[in-house]
């Protein structure tokens, strides 16, 4: 696991749009007064859907609405590694790297990610477009191995075929989420097996 | 309710509120810890305090354990717990293994050798291991923590015991522990200092030598310091330190407990104004010539003030006792201004307002009894300046949840929140009269307590404020019956000071004597050539150029304020170098003790007195210490009770219809506080210059909006 600190370059001022504003005071409003600050994670990551990632003025404006200090919002934000604190992609890659997924093979996919995007992980691909890591048990593992682009997960996958998805997604498509190879959910790779006639 | 447990083959019967450890060491048996400590919350992250509980799957962290969790066994008979088998033995020395094995083993540069928790407990509850070097030990980036503390932050164990002092008792969440894991790392928000006035600390707190001193950076071992036990005049708290020093300097100074006035807490003053008493002394006393101030013999020094003295009235003289003098040189002060005939006596260099029975100007509660208050009402007062420590035990009150604060001119942030009154007095005269909500408050509190300010005391209404509060104190129940809280007594009647001499030199009745002059009237007799003669023991809080053309003598430590004015310097022992009595505010007596020598010709203050009075011809009876302390006894009988406080004696009416004089009280103009820089209230703290640095970065505007 890499330090996690703030990035060096940081916006000047954050905001919650008035959408998110009404989720944030919705979920402040579910928690008996005084203990406000038990919304802490939920603001920070509706901060994150609205920019990406979680940035300095995001951790005070947060800090300021739950009237917490500063340094016990930065221990959340550091403290879950789901809080980006650097600036990703349009599209986030998160590629499981768990054992079930590694044995079927997630070393290919790194490589594919590293070949498309960039060599290094948490590293914004030169068109803006896509960043990816690696992050730990999906909770996919019967569809192993498989990734993880914005909030779809793509399973069953190898290197070709995720060289090809990356590409989809740079045309500006937006590909089928689920088994790449054809499987039907998690049902066997080569069809059903048993129960292949339905009853009813 | 307790049960029964059997620690280490010992039965004894623990409360359910303890801990397991508590309990452990109830039964005599020895538990490491780092995490743990008794005035901060349990965390329960170090595991070396692990015990075996016979039975249980696995060893227990006994810090964090409950008795009232421990059940007995199946069979009925008391739980068993070991702290001393080889399976405890072995789990410690396996968690010892784990803390060390990122520990950088500095040990001979840290400056925490010698006094290291980890490597006291290393020796004694560790494991001879070569291994711990096989592989990279994690590397911690240094945190700046403002001017005091040097953080190594290497060598940090996570115990967190520093967070949780900043939160819980500090009351400033500036610190905090960012990442998780082994990458955890203790910093403060964005590499702010660590903007609490009790800072320091921490650095006693921290296990091991992750936080040490700044300013005693790479300066002494432990072992080659003379341990000295006095008490800190920084404040009128009274906080009672332990002074290290190595040869004729002090290098450090740390708090000692007492439960009764410190806990085990100091400010950063008291701990870091020691530079001080090496810089700007004066170490041979001067007289002015043309104009010029030049080093001279005692003798001719001496003769100089008889001089002048002989050659004045006695109405015409006065004598004003500085905030750091202790009792003895009160007393002879005193003892020869009287036998000159002379009535201008002064103690209160603010012009406070108090005098009269004694209680009209302590802390009658105790500073202990502010652990029983359920209302606080603070009229100009900023503990958390003022009395940093004091403010310390108001927070802890808070904290347990019964504790209701108001406050008039309360602008600084206390660490605790104050319903705030007003900036000016105007809603004091409903709380008297019970028309203000607080009124009911304080009625309907068990023990309601007022804290008046010195900065309101010193206002030139400041009697008739106290009038005023000693009315409101008694409607709302302030005064109770007579004995301690323990004995169902209460009095909620305080005065808070910051001079730690003031308390004794009122005792000692250093006030203006028949027809005598107060310090307004001193300064304003001086300006018009009406007072002649001023002898300063250590007083520079004042505007000397009121002074005029008075003969000013200046018997002191530091080339402050006053002995730039002076035409006669007589240098004198600091606090550290004397013995002396100081009385703090709550009226408790306490020793200061000789830790060095004054510097050069200084010598101890109530010497140069008696010395002086010779020359004088009015020799003062006594020749030693003992038989100057016997006369403070005779005069002042409660001196002789060392260390305890005033004992409140119940409500005389002749005692709390005599505090202040009945007046009108100025209701428009507004409140401050009697402390502008908390870092620079007296010559020592200002001649300091860790403390300069502090001024300057927490009186900083940048520092303060980046800490709001």
């Amino acid at each position: 696991m890499s330090l996690r600190r703030l990035h060096p370059e940081q916006p000047a001022s954050f905001a919650f749009n008035a959408e998110n504003k009404a989720c944030c005071d919705q979920w402040i409003a579910k928690y008996p007064a005084g203990r406000q600050a038990s919304a802490v994670i939920a603001l920070l990551w509706i901060g994150q859907e609205q920019e990406g990632w979680v940035t300095k003025a995001m951790i005070e404006q947060v800090g300021r609405m739950l009237d917490m200090p500063y340094i016990r919002v930065l221990e959340v934000a550091t403290f879950y590694t789901m809080f980006n604190l650097a600036p990703v992609g349009k599209h986030l890659v998160q590629v499981c790297t768990t054992t079930p997924c590694w044995l079927r093979g997630s070393d290919d996919i790194v490589a594919a990610c590293k070949k498309q995007i960039a060599p290094t992980p948490r590293t914004v691909s030169a068109d803006g477009k896509f960043s990816w890591m690696e992050v730990e048990c999906l909770g996919a593992c019967v569809n192993a191995p498989m990734l993880q682009i914005g909030k779809d997960f793509y399973e069953d996958l190898d290197g070709p075929m995720t060289e090809k998805l990356l590409e989809a997604f740079r045309r500006g498509e937006t590909p089928k989420p689920g088994p790449q190879n054809g499987r039907h959910s998690s049902e066997p790779a080569g069809g059903a097996t048993t129960l292949k006639e339905r009853t009813s | 309710m307790a049960r029964k447990l059997i620690i280490d083959g010992k039965e004894i019967e623990a409360e359910d509120n303890l801990t397991l450890l508590q309990a452990c060491e109830q039964a005599g048996a020895e538990i490491p810890r780092f995490c743990y400590h008794e005035r901060l919350s349990v965390a329960g992250n170090c595991r070396m305090c692990l015990v075996e509980w016979v039975g249980a799957p696995k060893p227990q962290a006994s810090c964090a354990l409950q008795v009232k969790d421990i059940f007995p066994n199946k069979d009925g008979t008391p739980a068993k717990i070991n702290t001393k088998s080889p399976y405890v033995k072995k789990a410690r020395e396996g968690v010892m293994e784990f803390l060390l094995i990122n520990h950088p083993l500095d040990c001979p540069i840290c400056d925490q050798g010698g006094e290291c928790d980890l490597q006291d407990q290393a020796m004694a509850y560790g494991r001879a291991a070569f291994y711990r070097f096989d592989e990279n030990k994690r590397a911690v980036e240094d945190k700046y923590m403002g001017p005091l503390i040097k953080t190594i932050m290497t060598r940090c164990i996570q115990c967190t015991r520093c967070v949780r002092f900043a939160t819980e008792v500090a009351g400033v969440p500036d610190l905090g522990a960012t990442g998780r894991g082994e990458d955890m790392e203790i910093t403060t928000y964005l590499e702010k200092a660590f903007s609490s006035e009790l800072s320091g600390n921490i650095v006693d707190l921290c296990p091991v030598g992750a936080l040490t001193s700044k300013p005693y950076a790479f300066n002494a071992r432990p072992w080659e310091l003379r341990k000295t036990e006095s008490v800190d005049v920084m404040d009128a708290q009274g906080c009672n330190i332990r002074v290290d020093a190595r040869g004729p300097e002090v290098l450090r100074v740390l708090p000692r407990v007492n439960e009764d006035v410190n806990e085990e807490w100091i400010s950063d003053k008291a701990r870091h104004a020691c530079d001080g008493l090496r810089t700007q002394r004066l170490d041979k006393p001067y007289l002015r010539k043309n104009g010029k101030l030049e080093p001279v013999s005692w003798a001719e020094a001496f003769a100089a003030i008889a001089a002048k003295a002989k050659a004045t009235r006695p109405q015409a003289m006065a004598a004003i006792v500085g905030d750091l003098a202790a009792a003895e040189e009160i007393k002879a002060l005193k003892d020869l201004m009287t036998s000159l005939g002379v009535a201008n006596l002064e103690c209160r260099q603010d012009g406070a307002k108090l005098g009269g029975p004694r209680p009209s100007y302590l802390f009658n509660s105790g500073i202990a009894g502010v652990d029983a208050a359920d209302a606080l009402l603070l009229i100009g007062a900023n503990p958390r300046w003022e009395a940093p420590v004091l403010n310390a035990r108001i927070r802890k009150t808070w904290l347990g949840g019964a504790l209701k604060i108001a406050g008039f001119g309360v602008t600084r942030d206390q660490t605790y929140p104050v319903e705030n009154l007003g900036n000016d007095l105007s809603a004091l005269s409903k709380i008297a009269d019970g028309s203000h909500a607080f009124a009911q408050v304080l009625k309907d509190a068990k023990r309601p307590m007022v804290i008046v300010g010195p900065g309101v005391v010193a206002r030139p209404d400041g009697a008739a404020i106290l009038n005023l509060v000693a009315k409101i104190a008694g409607d709302t129940g302030m005064i109770g019956p007579a004995g301690s809280v323990a004995e169902g007594g209460w009095i909620g009647f305080n005065v808070l000071h910051t001079a730690a001499s003031r308390v004794a030199a009122l005792d000692l009745g250093f006030v203006p004597g028949q027809g005598g002059r107060d310090m307004a009237g001193i300064l304003d007799g001086a300006s018009k050539g009406e007072i002649e003669f001023v002898y300063l023991l250590g007083a520079d809080e004042f505007d000397t150029a009121k002074l005029g053309k008075a003969v000013v003598v200046y018997q002191g430590t530091h080339g402050d304020a006053g002995a730039h004015r002076a035409d006669v310097i007589l240098p004198a022992a600091a606090y550290t170098e004397k013995e002396g009595l100081y009385a703090n505010f709550e009226g408790r007596m306490q020793r200061a003790r000789r830790a060095t020598f004054p510097p050069g010709e200084a010598k101890e203050d109530w010497a140069i007195l008696r010395a002086l009075s010779d020359v004088l011809g009015q020799r003062l009876p006594y020749d030693d210490l003992t038989s100057l302390r016997a006369a403070i006894v005779r005069q002042v009988p409660h001196f002789a009770q060392e260390g305890l406080a005033a004992a409140h004696k119940g409500a005389d009416p002749a005692v709390w219809n005599a505090i202040g004089l009945s007046g009108q009280v100025d209701t428009s103009c507004p409140l401050a506080s009697s402390i502008k820089d908390f870092y620079m209230t007296n010559p020592i703290a200002r001649a300091s210059k860790t403390l300069a640095e502090c001024s300057r970065i927490f009186s900083d505007p940048a520092h303060k909006m980046a800490a709001e």
